[in-house]
């Protein structure tokens, strides 16, 4: 039987009246990694906090591996955490810091060693034993941390916002560690960040926040090319939302009109009325002369960036504008010009009004 | 220890059956002679007639019967029984009869001596099974040690500082047979001593509360502006003065409160050197005008200027050089970017160092006492009350009430006002540039203020120093060694060496119940602090306000709170070693708080929740992770609970007995009969002990620390003489 590594039933935080984290339900998979992705204040790292109980809950209830945790306390639980500042204890070296969980479990000091020193070589920290935290760069520090809390083999990791404190070359670097460390141990883990593309490169499933609720839970995939409401939408890629028209509906498909073009797109329930199409900016190409539907425009505002030119184009007839990158550099378009846009169908996604 | 109900149990049980109930001192002596006293509560009870006892056996049996059924409700019950009937039947039945009158119906009154260490370890017992059912029962999330350090701090303070208070309160609204008269309270509270005009229309004095008040409006004033053209001159000129800044962060702490009258005296008194010299060359009539309101003034000017510069010297060194640099490139020259960015970003800090110093002054017990004269204040007249020839309680706690609430509201006005305004824009890094220079004409004035106060300040240590060691400091300057040797001698007699000064018994006790004190002064306060800063709990707002008054109450109020508390059983503690080492640890316990509230916040909440997600319970984290990281703090704690209980004089004045003598006590009392030499040779000797304590914290935890631990309590608040 797999029994579910976390489940969330209902549960809500309030300081106060303000809920920080209000009504919200939601399970993991073991040996699954779920991101909590969202804007700052969303109740992404006090859902952390609440799992590891850090924070009691005010609501609800929290199993993890099928018991109810949600009246203990963070010591009492399986879980261990990878904190935003790693947290390490500045007065005790690797080696001490990496037995600190086992030693308090009352394991003996010999045994402890052993287990720490094969975990600190998992994490490529091997001759580091005794150096002090403050002797190491910030990518070491990092992986003492998780380190540290694998040594426990917990039944739920959790890391909050694991790589805000690395510079951007070694961010992508110690991502890939950490998916590649959860897929060879097997590890559930919970993960927690602002940085939408951190989120889809790294999980097998992510829960979109947005004030204290969850907006979306799903595949990275569905994620991008489903997102149930604009603000999904506009929260992961940049998507160019516009408001339109839904001028037809049958089983499967609604029909919207933009500027002269229909486009048949998945209902997903919506009715007739209006609704937000999120067009991605790889649906939109500039026409370059091709006949067929295209969507009249000119070109508002010109930007060179090396590798392909990016324009906004504001469309004719319409309120509204998009956003086109191009790969052509070598004869780039001016303000002012006719641009017509051609539009796949299959990267736009129509989401309901707010 | 796995299952901790079980010891407690058995304490509680060994604490009824084993300890001697009552009686807290030579309890050795009275078992040994088997004084009927020292047999524990089960004898009492059945053969000393104490039948009252008896309940308290229910406190174990309940608490037994919930540890073999697993029920922590009942441990929870048992304890708050104990601890109710032990306070219960304390209150009702005392040395001389019922404790309350409406009892006599029930007959003849039993009597009982006070409570001992049976009573005190069952109590203890008591409230770790409480402490511990609540922790079962999944309060503060099942932590043993997070609901123990709750109950034991907030008990002690409640006993030790609460019940104190009201006592206080209970006594003013008494008469002298013991019956409630609130009349005579009145009549007491609006007693033309205390607020009458008599100064303002000619003939008589002021009332004591109205000097009080003057008198600290006034040193708040000069206090404050002492300070802050000192920390304008230290921080925002090239003046160098490194060492004399650390000289000065360190002296209110070293110098015991009354010494600085007694040089003042010593100096401008009637007979004084300055005094005699005006009057031989200058022919300036001698007077006595350093006696009153001038004197004790500059005094504590002198004394409490150094508090004042610590805190404007954190605040102008908060502000932030960019904003000033920015009004410089906005065209502002030295005056007006003073005057429109600087003095408006540090006036908020002005208003707490002026509330601090007026706390300070209106506390302030040794330089009224000193140089007092007519001029009659509050915190001398609770002393007079006590022990003049009036003895009059009522009085006393009449006026330890005004004088509370003139402390009390302006610590409250300070912490609100600290609350309302942020006035530091430090963020700790990144915030590079260069303070503009002084206005030439405030440099001036600055300067023109702080050098004569140097001036005074170094005659003023010159004679605590020195003058214990000339025969007649001004008239007669010969070197001697006579006074040290009266207070320090060491005789070689029958039997070998002995300490024949006068002054070493007094200086042993002090050191003796100083150190006794350290520990749990440093190890109480550290406890709050961090409960305050990293616990979350039912009634912390309550803990909070408690804890605060610790640091508002003046010293003398606090001595006539435990007279009145501890006087009588159930807790008869004066005359003991035991009360003092009490009124040290409770006095005191804000040093320990601040040093404990100040580098808690530097330390990332993070390190603690990360130690509890590797499976590490509070007190292993506490132990593990918290007190080694917080180090300097707790070594700090310990020296300052030590040198403050050293210079406490306030507090304790009404609580030494011929037994306990303490050496600032004594010094007052050779003042006072006129052996300034004596007096200034023991403060020297002590200020030499202290300057050694300082220096065990330099050596432990290096120099820098000093000083921002003198910041952080100059900008915490209040330490009250």
């Amino acid at each position: 039987m797999n029994r579910l590594a976390v489940e969330f039933q209902g549960v809500s935080k309030l300081y106060g009246q303000a809920a920080a984290v209000d009504d919200v339900s939601f399970t993991i998979e073991p040996g699954t990694l779920v991101t909590l992705l969202g804007p700052s204040g969303c109740g992404k790292t006090t859902t952390l906090r609440l799992l590891a109980g850090l924070e009691p809950a005010s609501r609800g209830r929290i199993l993890i591996g099928g018991r109810d945790v949600t009246a203990l306390s963070a010591a009492e639980r399986n879980v261990s955490m990878v904190f935003q500042s790693y947290a390490l204890f500045p007065h005790m070296n690797v080696r001490e810091n990496a037995c600190y969980g086992l030693r308090a479990g009352g394991m003996r000091r010999a045994e402890a060693e052993a287990v720490a020193r094969e975990k600190l070589r998992q994490v490529g920290l091997a001759g580091f034993e005794e150096r002090l935290p403050g002797q190491l760069s910030g990518g070491q520090q990092q992986r003492v941390a998780v380190a540290r809390a694998i040594v426990l083999e917990p039944e739920v990791l959790l890391f909050d916002e694991p790589l805000s404190n690395l510079d951007a070359k070694l961010r992508r670097h110690v991502r890939d560690e950490i998916r590649a460390l959860q897929q060879t141990l097997k590890l559930t883990v919970v993960y927690v960040t602002h940085d939408q593309q951190e989120a889809l490169a790294v999980s097998d499933r992510v829960i979109v926040m947005n004030a204290g609720r969850i907006a979306q839970d799903g595949s990275p995939r569905e994620l991008y090319e489903q997102p149930v409401s604009r603000f999904v939408a506009d929260f992961i890629g940049d998507a160019n939302l516009m408001p339109v028209t839904v001028c037809g509906i049958d089983d499967a498909t609604a029909s919207v009109s933009l500027g002269g073009v229909t486009l048949s797109l998945p209902r997903r329930g919506l009715a007739d009325g209006t609704a937000e199409l999120a067009v991605r900016p790889q649906a939109l190409r500039l026409a370059h002369g091709t006949t067929g539907p295209v969507l009249p425009g000119h070109i508002r505002k010109v930007c060179y960036l090396g590798s392909h030119m990016e324009y906004e184009v504001v469309l004719d007839g319409i309120a509204g504008a998009f956003f086109i990158s191009d790969p052509d550099v070598v004869r780039p378009l001016v303000e002012g010009d006719a641009a017509g846009i051609l539009v796949d169908a299959a990267a736009v996604a129509l989401v309901p009004p707010e | 220890m796995k299952r901790p109900e079980r010891l407690w149990l058995a304490l509680a049980a060994a604490a009824l059956v084993v300890l001697p109930w009552y009686g807290l001192e030579d309890t050795v002596d009275a078992v040994l002679a088997l004084r009927p006293e020292a047999m524990p509560a089960l004898g009492q009870a059945a053969f000393g007639g104490c039948f009252w006892l008896l309940p308290l056996l229910l406190a174990p049996a309940l608490a037994g019967w919930g540890v073999a059924r697993g029920r922590p409700r009942l441990l929870v019950a048992g304890g708050v029984i104990g601890i109710a009937w032990l306070a219960l039947e304390g209150l009702a039945i005392i040395h001389r009869g019922w404790g309350w009158d409406f009892l006599s119906v029930l007959g003849p009154a039993p009597t009982q001596p006070a409570l001992g260490w049976g009573a005190l370890l069952f109590a203890l017992s008591c409230a770790m099974l409480v402490a511990i059912g609540l922790a079962r029962l999944g309060r503060c999330r099942g932590d043993v040690f997070v609901v123990a350090a709750i109950l034991l701090t907030g008990l002690s303070i409640l006993l030790f500082i609460g019940l104190p208070l009201l006592s206080v309160l209970a006594s003013a609204v008494r008469d002298d047979a013991g019956h409630t008269d609130v009349s005579q309270f009145l009549h007491k509270l609006t007693d033309g001593s205390i607020w009458g005009f008599g100064c303002l229309h000619g003939g008589g004095a002021c009332g004591s509360a109205w000097n009080s008040l003057a008198m600290a409006l006034l040193v708040g004033v000069t206090s404050t502006a002492l300070g802050l053209a000192f920390a304008l001159v230290a921080v925002r000129t090239r003046v160098r003065m490194k060492s004399l800044l650390g000289l000065l962060s360190i002296l209110p702490v070293i110098t015991p409160p009354f010494v600085i009258g007694l040089a003042l005296i010593i100096l401008f008194g009637h007979a004084g050197m300055a005094t005699v010299f005006l009057a031989d060359h200058f022919d300036i009539p001698r007077s006595r005008w350093i006696y009153g309101l001038p004197g004790i003034a500059i005094a504590q000017t002198l004394a409490f200027t150094p508090i004042a510069y610590l805190v404007m010297a954190g605040v102008l060194q908060a502000v932030s050089p960019s904003m000033e640099e920015a009004a410089q490139t906005l065209r502002a020259g030295p005056w007006r970017t003073f005057r429109t960015v600087t003095w408006p970003l540090i006036r908020p800090g002005i208003a707490n160092a002026f509330l601090i110093g007026f706390i300070e002054s209106m506390a302030d017990f040794g330089n009224p006492l000193m140089l007092g004269g007519n001029y009659t204040v509050l915190s001398t007249d609770i002393f007079f009350a006590v022990v003049g020839a009036t003895h009059d309680q009522g009085r006393a706690a009449v006026l330890a009430i005004v004088l509370l609430v003139f402390t009390l509201s302006a610590f409250m006005a300070q912490r609100l006002w600290q609350e309302g305004r942020s006035f530091t824009s430090v963020s700790g890094k990144g915030d590079a540039g260069l303070h503009p220079p002084l206005p030439g004409g405030l440099k001036a004035l600055c300067a023109a203020a702080v050098l004569p106060w140097i001036v005074l300040t170094v005659v003023v240590y010159g004679i605590i120093l020195g003058g214990g060691f000339v025969v007649d400091f001004g008239r007669d300057n010969s070197l001697t060694l006579k006074y040290f040797l009266t207070a320090f001698s060491i005789e070689h007699g029958v039997g070998g060496w002995f300490l024949s000064g006068s002054a070493w018994s007094s200086f042993i006790t002090t050191l003796e119940l100083a150190l006794v004190a350290m520990p749990f002064t440093a190890g109480l306060g550290l406890l709050t602090a961090w409960l305050l800063a990293r616990q979350d709990f039912a009634g912390k707002g309550l803990f909070e306000f408690g804890t605060m008054m610790s640091f508002a109450i003046p010293g003398t109020v606090i001595g006539i709170a435990y007279i009145l508390a501890f006087n009588v059983p159930p807790l008869e503690l004066t005359g003991t070693g035991i009360i003092l080492v009490l009124a040290f640890v409770f006095r005191n316990m804000p040093v320990g708080i601040r040093a404990g509230l100040a580098s808690l916040s530097q330390l990332d909440r993070s390190l603690d929740e990360a130690s509890l997600t590797l499976g590490a319970r509070s007190f292993r984290t506490v132990r593990l992770v918290v007190l080694p990281i917080i180090r300097p703090a707790v070594i700090t704690a310990m020296v300052y609970a030590f040198v403050r209980a050293v210079t406490a004089v306030s507090a304790v004045i009404f609580l030494t007995t011929a037994q306990y003598q303490l050496a600032t006590v004594y010094i007052v009392g050779r003042a006072d009969v006129g052996e300034d030499g004596m007096a200034l040779v023991y403060s020297a000797a002590l200020i030499v002990v202290m300057v050694a304590a300082l220096g065990i914290i330099v050596l432990l935890v290096g120099r820098q620390r000093i000083g921002r631990r003198g910041l952080a309590a100059g900008n915490m608040g209040v330490g009250v003489a």
